[in-house]
């Protein structure tokens, strides 16, 4: 008496469709603040750019931003007004020094630090509006595991997390891993390990969170989790010089070693998301 | 498969109905005209839900339906449109309810479930999702009967229903087998909540028959509906079914809650993080090799400690 053929089909709606991260956006990540997460970010895209591909960094620290200290940039609309509604997504876009494109945050973003549905909409609305006219978004996160970082990570189809070889910022780096693992179901970290003092620590350190990962963090039985080091950043005196002049390395001093390691990893990064096919 | 039937509701009754039942719809009803678009119903039957198609429902399968899932049918006093009507409703409730407990059956359940992930995807407000099962049913059948056993279904059906809060759903997923969907349940009450449930069917005391009573007690296992991300409610399911399954592998009358995230490094992981390297340095770890950076390892934690 039944006809399942032509029955209707609500069994479908059982099934949505994994929303998929984003194609060709990078995530920035660390646990710990002052790890030289933005710093890494502004210099990669410039080393991106330099590659030549379009490249747009996006201040997703909504909170607690500081890009624009980073770049010395202070332009009049940034993404609050974008939010606000008071301008359009392409009159926040700024030219950097580096030449690659932001999208700075600005003042008064204190009350997206906590992730409303409205917020996240906002985010998801500006970052697939930008994506079809780059070739790489990088996102710069805030430190911690607030609800928007982990919300702006989860927007990315490859998160990279920054630490050093300091023992908080290993700590740190570990439990932000562990909620990745945990929260957003990733089974890929990439890491990269700034201000290293001799070649090969960088590598020793992704080992060793590897190890305490494949004793603490159980993803689902037959599903490691990896972390994929994707570089060191010797430590370097020329940083610090260009930080303070708020320069980009990149430009300022593109020979230095920390700027030739930031050149590898562009080139890896590069490698992994746009030559790799998806 | 019947043959498909116009919609009208008079060519319906004469082909599908029996001489009385057609002559006392003649006397009572003025044919009308219904219109099914895309309407289906769905029947529990013992063996696997069928699918009805309602354009293709005829007027005695609807009653019979009803009758064996000792609905009252509707009276045919109150006209055509209106006896149809209410036929529907009671059928789509049919549809939804399971006969035995009154809960919602798993089919209302799959779709508030599907609804509710989405939600947690979009607002990030914690849903949790508990997997209930009554321990060593098969005994109380074996030992009692049959009668026994649906007595219990429905003695644990209302404490669960008692044990919730209106927002919340709680659906008979099949056998012995309950589910609650608890939306905004926040995870430090979730364990909390799951224990309620369990000590209160714990108390229940079932009168299985004239001076016969019998105590059982619940398994439970549940997990949360990751937040901001979306998944799929099959996820979710199995996720809450591997944490039922180790509060029976534990012995039973148990709640097990899959662990969130915690974000807290424990000592033992720190010591570990900058303890001694035992692992070999595995090949995978760098995306790339020969770019010129790769050295040896192991001895950076202990300098770094």
């Amino acid at each position: 008496m039944s006809d399942v053929s032509t029955s209707p089909t609500a069994e479908k709606e059982l099934t949505p469709v994994p929303l998929k991260p984003l194609g060709k956006v990078l995530a920035v990540t660390s646990g710990k603040g002052g790890v030289g997460k933005t710093f890494i970010s502004a210099n990669l895209a410039a080393a991106l750019a330099k590659r030549g591909q379009k490249v747009l960094v996006l201040d997703a620290d909504l909170g607690l931003a500081n890009l624009d200290v980073v770049l010395n940039l202070y332009p009049k609309i940034t993404l609050h007004d974008v939010f606000t509604g008071k301008a359009k997504l392409e009159e926040a876009i700024v030219r950097a020094p580096g030449g690659f494109s932001v999208l700075l945050a600005g003042s008064g973003m204190v009350e997206y630090s906590r992730l409303t549905p409205n917020v996240r909409d906002d985010f998801l609305h500006i970052i697939s509006g930008l994506l079809p006219h780059y070739d790489i978004v990088l996102l710069d996160t805030g430190a911690g595991i607030s609800d928007v970082v982990l919300f702006a990570v989860s927007l990315a189809s490859e998160v990279l997390v920054v630490a050093t070889p300091e023992p908080t910022s290993l700590t740190d780096a570990y439990a932000t891993i562990k909620v990745l693992v945990g929260e957003q179901q990733r089974r890929i970290i990439r890491m990269v390990v700034n201000q290293t003092a001799r070649m090969g620590d960088g590598r020793a350190i992704t080992t060793q969170l590897q190890q305490v990962l494949d004793r603490f963090v159980v993803a689902k039985p037959g599903e490691k989790v990896r972390l994929i080091h994707m570089g060191d950043i010797p430590v370097d005196p020329s940083v610090r010089q260009a930080v303070m002049r708020r320069q980009l390395l990149m430009t300022s001093m593109p020979g230095c070693p920390a700027a030739l390691a930031i050149s590898q990893l562009a080139g890896k990064l590069e490698d992994m998301l746009i030559t790799r096919p998806q | 498969m019947r043959k498909r039937q116009s919609d009208d509701v008079s060519g319906k009754a004469k082909s599908g109905m029996t001489m009385q039942a057609c002559c006392e719809y003649q006397a009572k009803f003025e044919p009308v005209r219904l219109e099914f678009s895309t309407l289906g119903i769905v029947v529990n039957s013992k063996s696997a839900p069928l699918m009805v198609d309602l354009r293709q429902l005829q007027l005695d399968d609807a009653r019979a339906l009803l009758g064996h899932a000792s609905h009252q049918l509707p009276s045919v006093e109150i006209g055509a449109t209106s006896y149809l009507q209410a036929l529907i409703d009671k059928l789509c409730e049919l549809s939804l309810k399971d006969p035995l407990t009154g809960l919602s059956n798993r089919r209302f359940f799959q779709n508030v479930l599907g609804r509710e992930i989405e939600v947690v995807a979009r607002s990030g407000e914690p849903a949790l999702l508990l997997m209930l099962d009554i321990d060593f049913f098969k005994k109380v059948n074996d030992s009692y009967g049959h009668p026994a056993g649906d007595a219990v279904l429905q003695a644990v059906a209302k404490t669960l229903s008692a044990c919730v809060r209106p927002m919340d759903t709680v659906a008979r997923f099949g056998g012995e087998e309950f589910v609650i969907i608890l939306p905004s349940c926040q995870s430090s009450y979730g364990f909390q909540v799951a224990e309620r449930i369990r000590a209160a069917v714990s108390a229940m005391i079932v009168t299985v028959a004239p001076g016969v009573t019998i105590r059982v007690t619940i398994s439970i296992g549940g997990a949360y509906a990751p937040r901001w991300v979306r998944s799929t409610a099959e996820l979710w399911v199995d996720r809450a079914d591997i944490e039922l399954y180790r509060a029976k592998s534990e012995g039973r009358n148990r709640v097990c809650i899959e662990p969130q995230p915690i974000l807290a490094v424990s000592a033992e992981e720190k010591h570990l993080l900058f303890g001694p390297l035992s692992m070999d340095d595995p090949g995978w770890i760098e995306s790339m090799v020969g770019d010129g950076s790769v050295g040896s390892s192991g001895s950076l934690m202990k300098r770094v400690n």
